[in-house]
């Protein structure tokens, strides 16, 4: 068993159990703080694939800056619990069932195409981390560039669209 | 060496705890996150067959979905706290009115 085995075991464990006690949280403060802990944990996977600029965008986009406006709207509207309501019955087990059917389609697609998926090699044995960035940045500049500078209107848009829809009116 | 379809195997799990979590709680700010959580899967399925092929492609769409991403998250988030003000209330079912 490789050490790169290994590692990848611990961390899907680390992954799935802090997914899952997202979900399963009765405070949504404890599910975002669980979220964060995910979010880390793949940033580490990112590293592991030989991203470095994935995975600190990762730490900085989502663990920063996504999941403390998340914790910052749950205090501020005092969501933590609510209280339960059943408008559907049943609606949580039929959600598991239709779960297991997805996990497992996925795995007999996984299972039935075994020869047409491959191994990943070592990362560093294609690019180091200076190599990466630069060619990332080359390939967002020249070859991305439009889908890039559309990013930024979107986010523009975004923003106005944040602004202009908790704005206090004047007056009435 | 990590064979990816391990790494696929733990997207599709991750995907499938944030499904549910979309169709299970109540709460739209955990919907929200389990819909991020969802994202991620993705991008982790994106960057590890990226690095199979020794590409940067895949990379690039991470970077742009981590920026769909955020701006969903920033609007969503503004309606949340919009619905909040008006109903004194965020359950998802009872937002069961366009006009509050």
């Amino acid at each position: 068993m490789s050490i790169d085995l290994i590692l990848f075991l611990i961390l899907a464990v680390v992954a799935v159990a802090t997914a899952l006690g997202m979900l399963l949280s009765k405070n949504a403060v404890y599910s975002a703080l669980f979220l964060v802990l995910n979010f880390a944990a793949i940033a580490v996977f990112y590293l592991l694939l030989g991203a470095p600029f994935i995975a600190i965008s990762q730490v900085t986009v989502y663990a920063g800056a996504i999941m403390v406006l998340f914790l910052f709207v749950i205090m501020l509207l005092g969501a933590e619990t609510l209280a339960p309501s059943k408008v559907l019955r049943g609606q949580g087990w039929a959600a598991f069932g239709l779960a297991v059917v997805l996990v497992a389609e996925t795995v007999y697609l996984l299972v039935s195409r075994h020869a047409a998926v491959g191994v990943i090699a070592r990362p560093d044995a294609f690019l180091n981390t200076m190599d990466s960035l630069r060619e990332i940045g080359k390939a967002l500049f020249i070859q991305y560039l439009l889908p890039f500078e559309v990013t930024s209107i979107l986010l523009l848009v975004a923003m106005v669209g944040a602004i202009v829809l908790t704005r206090r009116e004047k007056g009435g | 060496m990590v064979d990816i379809s391990y790494y696929i195997l733990l997207s599709a799990v991750l995907f499938t705890i944030g499904a549910v979590g979309v169709l299970v709680r109540r709460n739209p700010l955990i919907i929200f996150m389990s819909v991020e959580l969802m994202l991620n899967a993705a991008n982790l399925a994106f960057v590890s067959f990226a690095s199979m092929h020794g590409s940067l492609d895949g990379q690039i769409f991470v970077f742009f979905v981590m920026t769909v991403a955020a701006a969903e998250v920033a609007v969503g988030l503004a309606l949340i706290v919009q619905i909040f003000k008006s109903r004194h209330s965020i359950n998802v079912d009872e937002m069961n009115s366009l006009k509050g």
